[in-house]
């Protein structure tokens, strides 16, 4: 006849293999974005930082999570399972509740999966979404969080940007697990496509049976939709970037223009956006947008601080103002002292096709 | 209504800023230091609430050393009604403010607790999102617009985020962090510089608000970014393009 001891003591042993299989599992979970079936790219950023985390070798695995509800969904954990050989598992938590990225359940739902899972890192990238989730997880885990990582010197050591990335802090985690990083999707590579005929990783369930049923207390009303003609501002190869001196939103268009030649992003200063010109979600900055695009010319803009803490990792910078004084030039590679209503019409004549 | 606003005393913006040589911070000495401009935000939209009649009351709370006085007057001088200064000389990362405003949160009961969303010397962008989950109140982090309900107790926030404009509509109480788009901050004008000298300042440590200052993060080093390398001025659009095809590669 069982005792109350022995059931006690059965289940205790059940939550101790339990959380082995799962450290063996993943000792890193990715708290992955997904939209029309595919995970994010700037997730998938997030991928190659948890892998690295394991030193390069193969023994670092990583669990990748997914929440949202429909086909797409499941899709997306597809494309999860076999998006990096580092990864072990994919957990879906498939509920209505996950469709909007609304910080409250998302953030319960990350302290849910730790609890389950015990991992020693967890990981989201550094975008709108990772920003405004991570770190209310972290508290509900009681932990600081290190947002905004752009470097990793060991499992435990990070790099970020700090004073609009004008200086480099190395900071150590000293605390208990989860250690919780959001990374700058700029700083690591998207995984490449690789031919090995690895297995697929697992993908299962989350159990959101003890998820607590949020009052309601907040509620997802609406966003503005992006243009999805333009390629992503933050994954594009070339960015052109107009300031304040364009004058109205009329003239962007000679930046749009000049962005479709070379198939690159439109960009915008805080200035440029604050006078109405562009929407906000083309401001890059220290408060905008990261980039790190192989060509970025900004026409029109001075060089604030907070303006190049958004753009000063790309590979090629040319600046065109007509202000030889214009701080732009002391971060351009290239820099051109002239009339951009002279010289974009002069680029959009003279630059080759896109290829 | 009472609304809570934190705000912190940073580098000012314009300072070119030098990493020290011994590589453990940066130089702070004879540097110019001002309140950080989100949280000159957030405080203008606290003050915007109370005039529009729908806040009686409200209260900013900033922590750090003596020297934090001086940006809390700023805030008081804005129009904040009273101050609260939490003393601590030890380095306050944003888990600690959070636990602070939190605990402070037990006596006075605001309605709202408004923060910049980031501050500019960390650049962190975490407190907000923190004291939210502590709190259990939902959050409407990087705020371009808030219209508050005050009869049907909630708030409409209108965020800037990486694919346009996101609203939501949370319940009171609630936090809210300000995006730069929000407002346009007042200055202190004299007479409000002179009335906020006897304004009410509270005084608190950690201790006496039950939060211990145990750090779990280690700052290891502080260094300058790689330095890129020197561009070169062209005289022509020809030769821009010339360069960058056959140069730098990159068209």
């Amino acid at each position: 006849m069982a005792t109350t001891r022995m059931i006690l003591g059965a289940i205790k042993k059940r939550s101790f293999w339990h959380s082995l299989s799962s450290s063996r599992h993943g000792s890193t979970l990715v708290v992955a974005e997904h939209e029309s079936g595919a995970v994010k790219p700037h997730s998938l950023s997030a991928v190659t930082a948890a892998a690295s985390l394991g030193g390069g070798n193969d023994k670092s695995s990583v669990s990748v999570l997914l929440a949202g509800s429909g086909p797409s969904l499941h899709q997306a954990a597809s494309h999860a399972a076999s998006s990096h050989p580092s990864v072990s598992q994919v957990l879906v938590a498939d509920s209505e509740r996950f469709k909007s990225p609304l910080a409250e359940p998302w953030a319960k739902l990350v302290h849910l999966v730790q609890q389950q899972g015990s991992y020693i890192h967890i990981i989201a990238a550094s975008n709108s979404f990772g920003k405004n989730i991570m770190p209310r997880a972290a508290a509900l885990l009681d932990v600081s969080p290190i947002t905004d990582v752009t470097g990793i010197s060991d499992s435990h050591t990070f790099v970020r940007p700090i004073y609009a990335g004008n200086a480099l802090c190395t900071v150590r985690y000293m605390g208990s697990n989860p250690c919780i990083l959001t990374i700058r999707s700029t700083s690591f590579a998207v995984p490449q496509k690789s031919n090995n005929s690895k297995a697929e990783a697992s993908i299962s369930q989350v159990d959101l049976s003890n998820f607590d049923e949020d009052l309601n207390k907040s509620r997802y009303i609406s966003q503005t939709s992006q243009d999805d003609e333009r390629p992503d501002l933050g994954n594009a190869r070339v960015v052109i970037t107009g300031g304040r001196a364009l004058k109205n939103s009329e003239n962007f268009k000679l930046i749009e223009n000049l962005a479709k030649k070379l198939g690159g992003a439109v960009g915008a200063t805080r200035a440029a956006v604050d006078a109405g010109f562009v929407p906000n979600d083309l401001q890059v900055g220290q408060t905008g947008k990261i980039v790190a695009p192989e060509l970025y010319m900004a026409f029109g803009v001075s060089g604030a601080i907070q303006h190049l803490a958004g753009m000063r990792d790309s590979k090629v910078i040319v600046a065109v103002n007509n202000d030889a004084d214009a701080p732009i030039f002391q971060v351009a590679d290239y820099g051109l002292v002239g009339d951009l209503f002279e010289v974009i019409p002069e680029l959009l004549e003279k630059l080759p096709e896109k290829k | 209504m009472k609304i809570m606003v934190a705000i912190k005393r940073v580098i000012d913006y314009a300072v070119k800023i030098r990493v020290k040589p011994d590589k453990t911070g940066v130089v702070t000495q004879n540097v110019k230091m001002s309140m950080n401009p989100f949280c000159e935000i957030a405080l203008e939209e606290a003050l915007r609430i109370r005039e529009s009649g729908l806040a009686s009351e409200v209260v900013a709370v900033t922590m750090g050393p003596s020297q934090c006085l001086d940006t809390l007057r700023t805030g008081l001088a804005m129009g904040a009604d009273r101050g609260i200064h939490v003393e601590s000389t030890s380095a306050l990362h944003p888990l600690h403010v959070a636990k602070i405003l939190r605990n402070l949160v037990e006596n006075e009961k605001p309605s709202l607790i408004i923060l910049g969303k980031q501050a500019i010397d960390d650049d962190c962008n975490q407190t907000g999102q923190m004291v939210a989950g502590l709190l259990n109140w939902p959050q409407g982090t990087f705020a371009s617009k808030v219209v508050l309900d005050k009869e049907k107790e909630e708030v409409t926030v209108d965020r800037e985020v990486d694919d346009g404009i996101e609203t939501v509509q949370l319940n009171l109480p609630a936090v809210i962090t300000t995006d730069l788009r929000l407002n346009q901050p007042r200055y202190a004008t004299l007479p409000n510089i002179m009335k906020a000298k006897s304004k009410p300042i509270k005084k608190f440590t950690p201790q006496e608000l039950n939060v211990e200052i145990k750090p779990d993060l280690e700052i290891v080093e502080v260094t300058e970014p790689p330095k890129r390398k020197a561009g070169v001025m062209v005289s022509s659009v020809d030769e821009l393009i010339h360069k960058l095809k056959n140069e730098a590669k990159v068209i």
